[in-house]
């Protein structure tokens, strides 16, 4: 149990996915204008990654290492992400209409982010158990979901403020970025 | 200009994937510690690029319509792959130290992006330079990004040591920090020169008679494009 919550709160705030490793940058960065958005994505992202750290790790577990062809991992999890992404979003539009109201739009965009594959890769080469794969896999994606919503809170509030021409855009919101980067190396502590 | 001339131009200055279309971000900031691990990233997604853009170019009149995306992902996944393994084989180190953004440079927005807006559209030859123009502006980014990272954080442009030992290496320019922070002031810079030549451009374009006797001063000025359109 204490493995598992340290495998938690390491995933989530220490080694946190997009402040700490660089992954799922592109919607970080792009979709983080509004709290709501950001919100949305978050959502999104929170239930693929979760379906497909199960469904990678089952397809990892009894299909490649048994027929010992592993060196498929990249090109078989990409494909599985992205037929699985094109599947919620149909049972969503079928079964759920709210869910795919709040989350439909963000769902396309998640096939490219590198988060859902990078979880289900650093998955097996962790050689982590299911339990602890499912839970580093719904931990990182809480990661993701704390930073962009602190972000999007932010730019918010920026958008009210004086900033000099050039930094104007992109040059500002990365230096946001690093500056709550510096502020998560706090939860390096925790471990 | 010739046209595989015009397609280098076009990578490497006019459309440079790293400061101009703010395009694959994961490794631009993740890998660029040291000139090296960038170069190396740099390159090693140009090979891709360069191979799947052929491919697809080659195959630009089997794939059917509707299934292109998952077609274009199988080739790039392919030879993400096979140069993974070559990797491993010959440079380890290298290998060990790009670690996980190797396979993931199958998400890499870039290529994908090439692959549908370029070589699906164009023949083998030119999507070829195509490659090679947009992985060279990727690898300059990247280097660029490393030497400064390397340079204020550890002393060092690609393991030759060149500021004095009197100077304390600032170390969170290569821990994870740093990378926000020199991006952000690398397209701080580029934005500057920008709006310079634009008001430039917007003044000779509109007053003949210079800008002192023009009634539109107030728009021009006021007319710089300032913030860059955003990727997704």
């Amino acid at each position: 149990m204490k493995e598992l919550f340290l495998v938690a709160v390491g995933a989530a705030l220490v080694n946190n996915v997009v402040l700490s490793q660089f992954l799922g940058l592109c919607p970080f960065l792009g979709v983080s204008k509004k709290v709501n958005t950001a919100a949305g994505m978050s959502g999104a992202v929170i239930f693929v990654i979760t379906i497909a750290t199960i469904v990678t790790w089952l397809i990892n577990e009894f299909i490649l290492i048994p027929f010992n062809v592993m060196y498929m991992q990249t090109i078989v999890f990409i494909l599985v992400i992205a037929a699985l992404v094109q599947f919620v979003e149909m049972f969503l539009k079928k079964f759920s209409q709210g869910l795919y109201q709040s989350l439909g739009v963000f769902l396309p965009l998640i096939t490219t982010n590198c988060a859902v594959l990078g979880v289900a890769i650093s998955n097996v080469t962790n050689g982590y158990g299911f339990v602890t794969a499912l839970v580093s896999g719904i931990a990182t994606s809480i990661g993701f979901a704390i930073a962009i919503i602190i972000l999007a809170g932010i730019r918010e509030k920026i958008e009210y403020n004086d900033i000099p021409e050039s930094f104007q855009g992109t040059p500002i919101v990365l230096l946001t970025s690093g500056l709550m980067a510096i502020a998560f190396y706090g939860f390096a502590g925790l471990i | 200009m010739n046209k595989p001339a015009e397609r280098l131009y076009n990578g490497i200055i006019k459309e440079n994937p790293t400061f101009v279309l703010m395009l694959g971000m994961c490794p631009t900031l993740a890998v660029t510690t040291s000139a090296v691990n960038g170069a190396g990233m740099g390159l090693t997604t140009t090979v891709i690029l360069v191979l799947s853009n052929m491919m697809i170019s080659m195959l630009r009149k089997v794939i059917p319509d509707r299934v292109r995306i998952p077609a274009y992902i199988v080739v790039v996944a392919t030879f993400v792959t096979l140069v993974q393994f070559l990797l491993q084989a010959y440079i380890p180190t290298l290998n060990d130290a790009l670690g996980i953004y190797i396979p993931l440079i199958v998400v890499n927005c870039i290529i994908l992006g090439r692959a549908e807006s370029y070589a699906s559209k164009n023949g083998v030859f030119l999507s070829m330079f195509d490659g090679i123009g947009m992985g060279l502006g990727f690898t300059v980014g990247l280097t660029l990004i490393g030497v400064f990272r390397e340079l204020l954080g550890n002393g060092t442009i690609f393991n030759i040591k060149v500021l004095p030992d009197s100077y304390e290496p600032i170390v969170i320019f290569v821990l994870a920090p740093g990378a926000f922070f020199v991006l952000a002031f690398l397209v701080a810079v580029q934005n500057k020169v920008k709006n310079r030549k634009q008001t430039e451009h917007s003044v000779m374009a509109t007053c003949d008679t210079g800008c002192a006797g023009c009634a539109s001063i107030g728009i021009c000025n006021g007319h710089i494009e300032t913030g860059k359109q955003e990727e997704e």
